[in-house]
This record gives structure tokens, C-alpha cells and sequence, in this order.
């Protein structure tokens, strides 16, 4: 008798892509993906010096019109979404009334009143049901696509030259957090200059049954540059070097957004209000219980997610996420901290199975790319 | 294949007993499954270790794996050149990439160790 195998709900369109370069699988919030093929450092490295091809179609893609689609959103999401200008995309949240995250999303504008929400996959039923709860009646329609859409991302220096040639959208004029409308390898694409690398690259949305096609025409037009297949290992070390978050490390319902460093997107004043406001300006207003910081070990190992954070008198924290730095060479980590010891500079200490080491305060980002 | 003169264990890792010591380390199969290690945390020379013991942590990017003693006895080298170059266990696992040397409390222990053969099995079913 053998333990019956855990078989993970869904596949992407692009899995016997994956089996053939090599992909170690694994269940990633219910979906069978590739955690790495050669090796973590190696497609971190390529990332950073020349370009990595992500499969992303876990993603949750939800399609938001209807006449009033912007009113809707803004009354939904902590950022405003009608302030973008048609074509451009921002980062945003989707909160609970006392303020905790339920998700951070990207929101692109795809027209005046024709928005797409990226959510996270361990997230993106959540997302899409409170989502399509708070539109109801108010002159929008949410489109969940999420089984219906492959996503594949190219990401690195490199990443612009290999798509280049493959794309009628022209990649000079589309900014940094802008999408355009256009054909990749012949297949009707949204193509996104947004990421979770810390690098420049592009995330290109197409039909779930094309996926491949994609991948195929950015995996053959990107040998010579180098390119090679990454999966969501060196992504997690990626987004970590950029100090990107991550759902469920950095950010979850026990954290508002201010507690995360994002207070920023959160638009209090925005008009009509949203889901979340008077907690969060009440946190605005009177402080944080804890602070998202960056930490360096300068003792010996490695902090990892969960690991307690301590200052001088007892508990200050925890490690949201923590890794070797493949760039940098030394252990870097996320940590919610006191806000008194989350200035640069400050030393602290991890238990790090039961040895108290020695770290850090360090700005984020950790990694930031030449420019 | 493994190499057929070491004996091994079920937590994957290999021993080369040689009178009463023995050379530790793990497996390219362990190797494998951990992927890129970058940490290598290894016990005092003079630790006397029990049959099972934990005596040190090997880390890749994504996991941290405890690592047992196959043999009771006391720790007479560990492997420094991990501290610097924590890689080698995954391009040498059976080679420079070896962990500790041990002085056996019991070389008749020995005999709770798997063969190559035996070893083979078990990871061909996993």
C-alpha cells in the first residue's frame, strides 16, 4: 500500500511544457507548478543578468466593466483606480473592514470603465467572490478568467530585446506599470511591463489554449540571449531581494497595509469612500502595532519565515520571509518588528533554532537594478 | 548508482567506516531534493553524539534538513571548507562534500546501516 498521492486541482495549460524541461512539480495553492528546473540560484542569477520565463497562469485574472466600473472598484480596493490613465496599472489591496488584507493585487485600466485585477492563486476564488459581492449594484460586472487565461512572464535586462521582435506592441513607448493590447507570436495578447522581480520585464496575458504558444516563441527567440526557464523558487528569492511582499508571509489578514509599508496606496480621501477606510484611518492616525522591515543576519545561518525576532528586553517580532541572497551573498530577511526598533541601524537578534543571532536593520530594498 | 563501499541510511545519508571511524555526509539523492545549499552548520570537534542524534542543519534556498548521526561516537573533524563553500555538498556529496569524521563508540553499530543495494531500494521508491 502506498499513501494515495496528493493531486493538486489544477494544471496550467503549459505542465507537459514543464515536465519536459525538467520541472520539479509541486502543489502551489492547489495548482501543480514548477518550483525550479536546473536550480534555484542558477535561474536567479540568469534573472538578474540576462532573463527568466515564468509560467504565472496560476494567477487569478477578474475582468471588471460596466458603467460605473471605476466608482465601483475605488469603493472596493484600498488604492483608486480612476486615477489611472487607460493603459497604466497600479499596486492596490483589497481589505477586510478592520483593515487586514484579504489580498494585494495589480490593477490595470484597460479602458474608461474596463479594469483587470491580477490577484494572487492562493487567493484568487477569495478576490473573486468578495470582489463580485462588493460590485453588486453598483454598475459593474466582474468577468473571473482566471481559468481561462495563461500568463507567462519574461522578466530580466534581457527581457525587452527577446520580446521585442515577437510583438506588434511597441515596447519603447510602453512604461513601467503600463499594459497595451497587442499580438505576441501571432496570438491576440495583453502585453504588461509590471513584474515580481525587482527587474524590467513584461507579463503577457493571452487565451488559457495559447499558452504555450507563447512560451514556445519567447523560450526559442531568447536562447541566444540566454534565456531559461524559472520556476517559483528563484521568483520567491527574486520578489524577496526587491523586497517585494508576499501573501501569507508579508501580508495577511493579521496585517493592515500600513503595517506592511504600503500605506502609501491606501488613498484615505479618495471620494465615496471603500471597504476598510475607518479602520485605516484610524491606524493612520494613531500608529502601527508592528513595522515591515529589512533585516541583514550578521551572526552565522539563515532567518527563516516564522522565526522569532528579539531586542534587548524580550520579543520584538517575527520573520516573514527569509533566504541566502543569491546577489548578495549574505542572509537577508522580512520581519515584522516593534515600531521602536525598525529604524536602520538597530540591532537585534533571531532565534534561530534556540541560538540567539545576531542582526540587522537594513533599508528595502535589499536588490535595487541598475539603472 | 551509489557508490558500493559506503553504507547509507534511511535518512539518506552515507558512511565510510574505516576501523573505528567513520566519514559522514549526504547523498546525491539528499543532495538532490534540497537543491542549492547555502548554509552548512556543523557540530564542535570532541562532541560526543548518540546513535541518531541530531548534530547539525544543511540548507538549501528553500529548506532546512536536520542531520542525524548514523553511529554513536565522538566528532574527531568536521568539514570547514563547508563553511565557505556550502555547494560542494550538492557537486560532491561523496566527496568533498563530506560533513564530519567520527571515532565509533561501537563499530559493531555498523550493522544497523543499509548496503548500497539496500539503498537503492529505497530510493527508488520514493
Amino acid at each position: 500500500m502506498t499513501d494515495a498521492e496528493v493531486i493538486p486541482a489544477h494544471e496550467t495549460a503549459l505542465v507537459e511544457v514543464h515536465r519536459r524541461l525538467g520541472a520539479r512539480l509541486i502543489d502551489y495553492a492547489g495548482w501543480l507548478m514548477p518550483v525550479q528546473y536546473t536550480g534555484i540560484i542558477e535561474e536567479h542569477r540568469a534573472v538578474r543578468e540576462r532573463a527568466g520565463l515564468f509560467d504565472l497562469s496560476h494567477m487569478g485574472e477578474l475582468f471588471v466593466e460596466g458603467a460605473a466600473a471605476g466608482d465601483a472598484l475605488a469603493a472596493a480596493v484600498v488604492s483608486d483606480p480612476r486615477t489611472l490613465a487607460v493603459g497604466r496599472a497600479q499596486y492596490s489591496m483589497i481589505c477586510v473592514p478592520d483593515g487586514g488584507i484579504i489580498d494585494d493585487l495589480i490593477i490595470y485600466r484597460l479602458g474608461s470603465e474596463r479594469f483587470l485585477v491580477v490577484a494572487n492563486a492562493g487567493n484568487a476564488a477569495i478576490v473573486s467572490d468578495e470582489l463580485a459581492s462588493r460590485l453588486h449594484g453598483r454598475g459593474a460586472v466582474l468577468d473571473d478568467r482566471s481559468l481561462a487565461t495563461s500568463l507567462v512572464a519574461v522578466q530580466g535586462p534581457a527581457s525587452a530585446g527577446v520580446l521585442g521582435p515577437l510583438t506588434d506592441v511597441d515596447l519603447a513607448a510602453l512604461r513601467y506599470y503600463a499594459i497595451a493590447e497587442g499580438s505576441v507570436a501571432g496570438v491576440p495578447a495583453l502585453v504588461a511591463r509590471t513584474g515580481y522581480t525587482g527587474e524590467d520585464g513584461f507579463e503577457v496575458f493571452v487565451e488559457w489554449d495559447r499558452g504555450v504558444e507563447i512560451w514556445d516563441a519567447l523560450e526559442a527567440g531568447g536562447g541566444a540571449a540566454g534565456v531559461v526557464a524559472c520556476g517559483l523558487g528563484a521568483r520567491d528569492t527574486l520578489r524577496l531581494e526587491a523586497g517585494m511582499p508576499l501573501y501569507g508571509n508579508e501580508l495577511d489578514r493579521d496585517t493592515n497595509p500600513f503595517e506592511a509599508g504600503l500605506g502609501r496606496v491606501v488613498k484615505l480621501d479618495k471620494p465615496g469612500g471603500f471597504v476598510g477606510r475607518d479602520a485605516l484611518a484610524r491606524v493612520a492616525r494613531e500608529g502601527v502595532a508592528k513595522r515591515l522591515v529589512g533585516l541583514t543576519v550578521t551572526g552565522r545561518g539563515i532567518a527563516r519565515h516564522g522565526y522569532p525576532v528579539l531586542n534587548a528586553s524580550g520579543p520584538s517580532g517575527t520573520v516573514t520571509s527569509g533566504t541566502m541572497s543569491p546577489t548578495l551573498g549574505r542572509a537577508i530577511a522580512m520581519a515584522h518588528v516593534a515600531p521602536a526598533d525598525a529604524e536602520p541601524g538597530t540591532i537585534l537578534a533571531v532565534d534561530i533554532r534556540g541560538m540567539s543571532v545576531p542582526v540587522e536593520i537594513i533599508p528595502l530594498p535589499f536588490y535595487r537594478r541598475p539603472t | 548508482m551509489v557508490p558500493g563501499d559506503l553504507r547509507y541510511t534511511k535518512d539518506h545519508e552515507w558512511v565510510r567506516i574505516e576501523g573505528d571511524e567513520a566519514t559522514v555526509g549526504v547523498t546525491q539523492y539528499a543532495a538532490d531534493q534540497l537543491g542549492d545549499v547555502v548554509f552548512v552548520d556543523l557540530p564542535e570537534v570532541g562532541r560526543a553524539l548518540e546513535q541518531h542524534a541530531t548534530f547539525g542543519v544543511v540548507e538549501s534556498v528553500k529548506a532546512v534538513s536536520d542531520l542525524f548521526a548514523p553511529l554513536a561516537g565522538a566528532v574527531t573533524a568536521v568539514n570547514d571548507a563547508l563553511a565557505t563553500q556550502p555547494e560542494l555538498v550538492n557537486s560532491q556529496p561523496f566527496g568533498d562534500g563530506w560533513m564530519i569524521r567520527l571515532r565509533l563508540a561501537d563499530p559493531a553499530q555498523g550493522g544497523t546501516l543499509l548496503d548500497p543495494a539496500a539503498y537503492e531500494q529505497l530510493t527508488s521508491e520514493s
